[in-house]
């Protein structure tokens, strides 16, 4: 049988909150509008990322989608993103439009504002899923068959809800607490569904990538593609190596100085040496595989930190504080007719807001373990709870009770 | 008559109140004819001349920069071109170096000494100069220390200086008392000498811009809210974590009542966490440090203010507020709870009975506009004017005791 890699990344940028003081709050909406020399100016950083790793990383894949027919990959771009390169980047979204355009990079589902809304209001979340959809089709022509949750948050109502809702397949962290036993590199079927598949990251081949590729100290170091193609070779016991990580590792995470992209470069042709080796699509996995197992994830699961849970966006205090008191607007922001109102309130959840007020680290003196624009977790937090006020003045302004 | 004032810090570059009342006694002292000559440890422009201010630098130092506040680490730069970084302790010995040798040639009729920071400089020029030394208590250690012993090292200086010390002067009853049990000084030695509030800070409150730089708040304040405010420092002395306490009770009862702490402090991200912790982050407002119209503002936004410290040792935001026109509510454990009779008050432990006097000042005008105009009644008869007097007459008595 053939061994496919699946290699799928996710682009994503947020609209950060500037220093919004409670005195703007009231008198200006502009949240999310900073200073170009600030470090929360989203233009300055999209079009940094742009330059760093949208454009030299497109102009790789394509290179190696012309050169290999095999190769493969997918995508989940969200909502936010799109809308700031379409304003401050147009060839950077070009280029991904032009990888789309070889019929061999699907694009993933998920939501709009890359948000947790699954956890707190579901007519919200299917709302924002369906902008997605829609921003997809309008700049890429296609539908997107498979889903993933913001952070690749997951657990067994999701995998519900996607397979109710349509959907191919499903991705989740390939955790070793739901797993047990089994390995991430086949395809599943999740608890209760009827027709949906589920691929599972395998993190450990991810994380070689994604995080130890440019770190000297790491046994592996330098991590080439013929050793790398060579450890997938010698693992028997696969059929789908889910290599899941954020897009912005080449170029952005692991710096052009590292190797990444000689990296990436030769991946497919060290890969595909080896006859029955071949890349897919993650569409193409869930329908070229029988699942072996199904997998109960009664927990929500992430792919993030060591606990793979939500507690670095929902574990502190203050992220309940700031998350709650937005999700308690919702219907007085949809009732309002203000669409303006209703977007910024939305641009409020993306996750990346909870995110920047974690203080999972900061408590431990290590305050440049995350990326983050703001000079500690507080800041985040007084920013983005003042924007929330200024919303809640919005609402008055409109007759609603506040 | 010639006195030597001994100083850490003195208005624009002054991080509290010390500053503030060191100039303002300084300036009513003028007025009564005393001569004075202020040493600071720094060099900073000093544009009034109703004294002489003078650096303290130590032995070759050419230029010292103060950090950000006047209770960080210093810059010394050395006439030779080196520059050493010096914490507080190290700070105050160099200061008393420094003012041992500036006082060798001069002369002068007392020295008058504001706070530990000063004491042993205070005491060197005594020595020196055999004069009498007067040490202005403006605050304790376990003032400083919320209550607790606080550091041992300042706890002696303050001690001994003390004991050595011709007089004290205290802000209020509540630091002599402190100083008297802290320290065994006999209570006949320390001198209450309340601080006043200049009333020239309030201005023509008529002619203020008149739209207040909380457009939110004014907003929401049209729609029923009530806003209670705390501006200082947010240190463990100012008992905010029992204010944030009283605050759940509060909103629990008056849901639109939105918390106002403004300031900044060592404080600020354990009482953001608290809020948050509290469940009560929606209806309290952290601004961070705020000057000028900001600062102004915030006390007049507020329909109350309140002073919940833990010990304070005069305390002079609640006569601020009541000069911009809000009414207050002060922790009994404070120095201006002596002087200050229109105001409610509390024990600032007293969590339960807070919460209750905030919710009756919410709900109550009539409350606040009585405690409002007796506040304001009672703070136009204070003045740094009497303060000066009690002073001279203490200067006047160590010169006789001298003569004879």
């Amino acid at each position: 049988m053939n061994k496919a890699i699946v290699l799928y990344l996710h682009v994503h940028q947020p609209y950060r909150v500037r220093h919004y003081s409670i005195f703007d709050a009231g008198v200006k909406h502009d949240y999310f509008d900073a200073p170009h020399e600030d470090r929360t100016s989203n233009e300055r950083i999209l079009k940094k990322v742009a330059e760093k790793s949208y454009l030299p990383t497109n102009r790789h894949l394509l290179e190696l989608l012309h050169k290999h027919p095999e190769f493969k990959l997918s995508l989940s771009i969200t909502g936010t993103v799109l809308e700031q390169l379409e304003q401050w980047s147009p060839e950077a979204l070009q280029s991904f439009q032009e990888l789309v355009a070889t019929g061999r990079v699907e694009i993933v589902a998920e939501t709009f504002h890359h948000s947790l809304a699954f956890f707190y209001s579901r007519a919200e979340f299917e709302m924002q899923v369906q902008m997605h959809a829609d921003k997809v089709r309008e700049l890429f022509g296609v539908t997107p068959q498979v889903f993933r949750n913001t952070e690749l948050a997951y657990n067994n109502d999701l995998a519900y809800w996607a397979d109710q809702a349509g959907y191919k397949g499903v991705l989740a962290e390939g955790w070793d607490k739901v797993l047990g036993w089994r390995g991430p590199n086949y395809v599943y079927r999740p608890a209760y569904t009827d027709n949906i598949r589920l691929l599972m990251k395998n993190y450990r081949l991810s994380d070689d990538i994604a995080f130890r590729f440019g770190d000297h100290d790491w046994s592996e170091w330098p991590l080439t593609a013929d050793k790398f193609a060579h450890w997938l070779n010698e693992t028997g016991d696969a059929t789908n190596f889910n290599l899941f990580m954020d897009y912005e590792t080449f170029g952005e995470h692991q710096w052009s100085e590292s190797g990444i992209f000689d990296f990436l470069g030769h991946l497919p042709g060290e890969w595909l040496k080896t006859p029955g080796n071949t890349f897919m699509t993650v569409s193409e996995a869930c329908d070229s595989y029988e699942p072996v197992d199904q997998v109960d994830v009664p927990e929500t699961i992430t792919w993030a930190d060591t606990e793979r849970d939500l507690s670095a966006w929902l574990g502190n205090s203050m992220q309940a504080q700031a998350i709650t008191a937005l999700y308690d607007l919702e219907d007085r922001v949809l009732a309002s007719g203000d669409w303006a109102l209703v977007e910024d309130w939305r641009r409020l959840q993306t996750s990346d807001h909870f995110y920047y007020m974690c203080t999972k680290w900061f408590n431990d003196g290590d305050i440049h373990a995350y990326f983050s624009p703001y000079e500690n977790p507080y800041d985040a937090f007084i920013a983005f709870m003042n924007a929330w006020h200024d919303l809640q003045f919005r609402l008055s302004e409109k007759g609603a009770a506040v | 008559m010639k006195i030597l004032m001994l100083g850490w810090e003195l208005p624009p570059h002054n991080s509290g109140g010390l500053g503030v009342a060191c100039y303002q006694l300084c300036k009513a002292l003028s007025k009564k004819d005393i001569d004075i000559e202020f040493i600071l440890p720094y060099h900073a422009p000093f544009t009034d001349d109703f004294m002489t201010v003078t650096a303290a630098h130590p032995q070759g130092a050419r230029v010292v920069l103060a950090n950000a506040s006047a209770y960080d680490s210093y810059k010394y730069v050395f006439e030779d071109g080196h520059e050493e970084w010096v914490d507080i302790y190290g700070q105050q010995r160099a200061f008393e170096h420094a003012v041992a040798r500036l006082v060798e040639d001069k002369e002068y009729d007392v020295i008058h000494a504001h706070d530990w920071l000063t004491f042993r400089a205070g005491v060197r020029a005594k020595q020196a100069r055999d004069v009498p030394l007067i040490l202005h208590v403006h605050s304790i250690e376990r003032d400083r220390a919320g209550g607790q012993s606080g550091n041992p090292l300042v706890r002696e200086i303050e001690a001994t200086s003390m004991l050595l010390a011709d007089r004290v002067v205290a802000v209020s009853q509540h630091t002599k008392d402190m100083i008297v049990t802290d320290y065994d000084i006999p209570a006949d030695k320390v001198e209450v000498v309340h601080n006043s509030v200049d009333h020239d800070v309030f201005g023509d409150l008529l002619a203020l811009d008149p739209t207040n730089a909380y457009h939110y708040l004014t907003h929401m304040k049209d729609r029923g809210y009530h806003v209670v405010a705390n501006i200082g420092r947010l240190t463990v002395q100012k008992g905010l974590t029992n204010l944030l306490h009283a605050a759940r009770e509060v909103i629990y009862r008056e849901p639109k009542t939105l918390f106002l702490i403004s300031g900044s402090g060592d404080q600020y991200f354990e009482l953001i966490e608290l809020a948050a912790s509290l469940g009560i982050s929606r209806n309290v407002i952290f601004t961070g440090f705020q000057r000028g119209k900001n600062w102004r503002d915030s006390f007049m936004i507020a329909d109350l203010f309140v002073m919940p410290s833990v010990s304070e040792p005069f305390g002079i935001t609640p006569l601020e507020s009541i000069g911009f026109g809000t009414p207050t509510l002060i922790s009994k454990q404070s120095g201006v709870a002596e002087l200050l009779h229109s105001t409610l008050k509390i024990d600032f432990w007293d969590v339960s009975e807070m919460a209750n006097q905030i919710v009756a000042a919410v709900q109550n005008r009539a409350l606040r506009e009585e405690l409002q105009a007796g506040g304001l009644r009672e703070l136009r008869r204070m003045s740094w004017d009497n303060a000066a007097d009690k002073l001279l007459a203490i200067y006047d008595q160590h010169l006789q005791g001298a003569a004879a």
